[in-house]
């Protein structure tokens, strides 16, 4: 049990990366998933998680019928206490653009998420592997990263909606693209305490070709900082996708979205709240919760050391 | 210290290292605005433009003239204080910015000076009373804070204090041309707050996990064994092990903070360059993103220079035994 090291795994770039020991294995997901959800706080971060996925899985289907009011509905004057959560800044009803408004968030942050693992976990686990042969193309992935970490994420995404203006799957992919060179640094440090180890030496002294030690020998034994990794870039990714469409460069009108209902309702926030708060609370119930599944796998992947089981 | 050069050489090389990525992402950000659709001249004077004024600009841009000369003149353009040109404000970048800076540095500066001491002083006191309750409280407050998105605990700070519930701070800045925004300290105070609160949650982590761990190392064991009094443990023996991995993490939450800023100040109509940045991205002032982009990546690429400079100078293993490390 090393209780000292748990809670630096979720800290955004731990400059520290030699708290993942050597001769460390980490146990099958679903075992890992398993233990993690006999936590808690991983049972509660779940609950609020999958509230949210509920609201934004069923809103759209809902919210006329709750309401009244489709979407794109004029239900009155602008920011009147009309129904239930009152009008918008167009006087459209609130909560049936607030039911229909957690799709985008969702699925961008989603697919950001994808594209930053997937990538991060290939980049890493082949500068780790060619690490221990001294080649070029651990230097050239780390450097190459070391660029697109001179910027904070955001700025980055904005630099692009400046150049190639805002759409849907320009935020997916910078927002995922700044992700890979984070999650390579968590994934090549991974790799580098299971190359070493004799199941792998083996497999190379065969001849297996690398592609297919990444994937069978190496690739198993790294999923515990991988999905401790998928957790904190899905909660990151919700903030950025959420704060682009917030600042609106994000999600574009009339479509209905959390971010863009925020920016949309803010001059009204003393008058008619709700417009603001719902989205708002939305937000934060999601990523807190990620956030306390990430955590608790945090801690469940730093405890489990020796034989994975 | 019997050996400093290669210490110093380590230095260097890291600082080298730092040009470098500055140069590349320089190249990064002018290469970017080769991807613009259409003509800049005509985007920037708009449809009604005669050819004669777009070839005009065309001429006063370099725009005729091939990108690697372009990117040459806007580098020793950048380098010699000049930033380029305002399309929206038909003025130089650096008359849009000049105050902007000064206005987002002191955001800075005041949420660092808060909140370093106050995050420093909860992540001790998170070690020293480890597996208690108020080390769970602490953590489980910590992750809330650490999940949420800066706009979110900005919007929750403004519902609280400045509209719904009590109505005692202003909830956006007002700033009379020519008045600087430190005229009016309460208007300061929602977004530092938003910003420390941010910032807060990742130094206590890593202090009470690096703490904790030089409080259960053997040598914090020796001390108190020899019968040392705990206070003298922990300021002596303990305290010392952690100043390089916590100035590592206030460095990164600095340079963090230069990517906050863009929100926290949209959010408060605060006039720093973080609004001038979303004002440029919304009306595609490209020179001004340039511009905003390269300072905030320079910023970052140097107090991450920073951070490890004091990760390296604070590290005994590398300063007795010079560049055995990495």
């Amino acid at each position: 049990m090393s209780a000292s090291t748990e809670n630096t795994e979720n800290t955004e770039h731990t400059g520290n990366t030699e708290n993942v020991t050597e001769n460390t294995a980490y146990a099958a997901p679903a075992g890992l998933i398993r233990r993690t959800f006999r936590r808690r706080q991983a049972r509660i971060g779940a609950v609020l998680t999958l509230v949210v996925v509920a609201v934004a899985l069923l809103g759209p289907l809902l919210g006329p019928v709750l309401t009244g009011y489709a979407v794109d509905d004029f239900a009155g004057r602008p920011f009147r206490p009309d129904g239930l959560a009152g009008t918008d800044d167009l006087g459209r009803d609130v909560l049936t653009r607030f039911l229909a408004g957690g799709g985008p968030v969702l699925l961008y942050a989603l697919a950001a998420t994808a594209i930053g693992i997937i990538g991060g976990a290939v980049a890493g686990m082949l500068a780790g592997y060619s690490h221990s042969d001294g080649s070029r193309l651990d230097t050239l992935i780390m450097r190459g990263g070391d660029v697109l970490l001179s910027f904070p994420q955001l700025v980055l995404a904005l630099l692009a909606v400046a150049v190639l203006g805002s759409s849907g799957l320009l935020l997916v992919l910078v927002i995922g693209i700044t992700h890979i060179p984070r999650v390579a640094r968590v994934a090549r440090q991974a790799t580098l305490s299971v190359v070493g180890q004799d199941y792998v030496l083996a497999a190379r002294m065969y001849g297996v070709p690398r592609r297919r030690i990444l994937a069978t020998e190496v690739l198993p034994n790294i999923t515990g900082p991988l999905m401790v990794e998928l957790g904190l870039r899905l909660t990151y990714s919700i903030g950025y996708v959420a704060s682009l469409s917030f600042l609106g460069l994000g999600v574009q009108p009339p479509a209905a979205d959390w971010g863009l209902q925020i920016n949309e309702n803010r001059i009204a926030l003393i008058i008619a709240p709700w417009g603001v708060l719902l989205p708002v609370l939305a937000i934060a119930v999601l990523t807190i919760g990620t956030n306390m599944i990430t955590d608790a796998l945090a801690k469940e992947s730093a405890d489990t050391t020796g034989e994975a089981a | 210290m019997t050996s400093t050069s290669p210490l110093t050489r380590l230095i260097l090389k890291r600082l080298l290292v730092s040009v470098l990525v500055l140069l590349v992402v320089s190249l990064l950000i002018f290469g970017a605005t080769l991807l613009l659709p259409g003509d800049p001249a005509r985007a920037i004077l708009g449809q009604q433009a005669t050819p004669e004024r777009v070839a005009a600009l065309t001429e006063q841009l370099g725009l005729d003239r091939p990108a690697w000369e372009r990117y040459l003149s806007w580098l020793g353009g950048v380098l010699t204080g000049d930033l380029g040109f305002s399309a929206a404000t038909q003025g130089p970048v650096t008359e849009l910015l000049g105050g902007r800076i000064a206005a987002s540095a002191l955001l800075l500066v005041l949420t660092a000076v808060i909140s370093t001491p106050v995050a420093l002083a909860l992540g001790a006191w998170a070690a020293v009373r480890r597996g208690t309750r108020t080390d769970s409280a602490l953590s489980g407050i910590s992750l809330v804070l650490a999940a949420l998105p800066e706009f979110v605990i900005g919007v929750l700070l403004v519902v609280l204090f400045a509209t719904s519930v009590f109505q005692i701070l202003p909830s956006v800045t007002i700033a009379r041309p020519g008045e600087p925004v430190w005229a009016r300290p309460d208007q300061l105070v929602l977004p530092v707050i938003t910003l420390a609160l941010v910032v807060i949650p990742y130094v206590i982590r890593m202090t009470r996990a690096t703490l904790s761990e030089a409080l259960d190392a053997g040598f914090v064991e020796m001390a108190r064994l020899k019968g040392m009094p705990e206070r003298t443990v922990l300021l002596r023996h303990a305290v010392p092990h952690t100043i390089g991995p916590v100035a590592q993490v206030i460095a990164m939450q600095l340079a963090w903070l230069a990517g906050g800023v863009v929100v926290v100040e949209f959010l408060f109509r605060y006039p720093g360059i973080g609004q001038a940045l979303i004002d440029a991205v919304a009306n595609r002032d490209v020179q001004v993103v340039q511009a905003i982009t390269l300072i905030i990546a320079a910023f970052y690429v140097l107090v991450n220079l920073a951070a490890d400079v004091a990760g390296i100078l604070a590290d005994p293993r590398i300063r007795t035994s010079g560049g055995v490390a990495q």
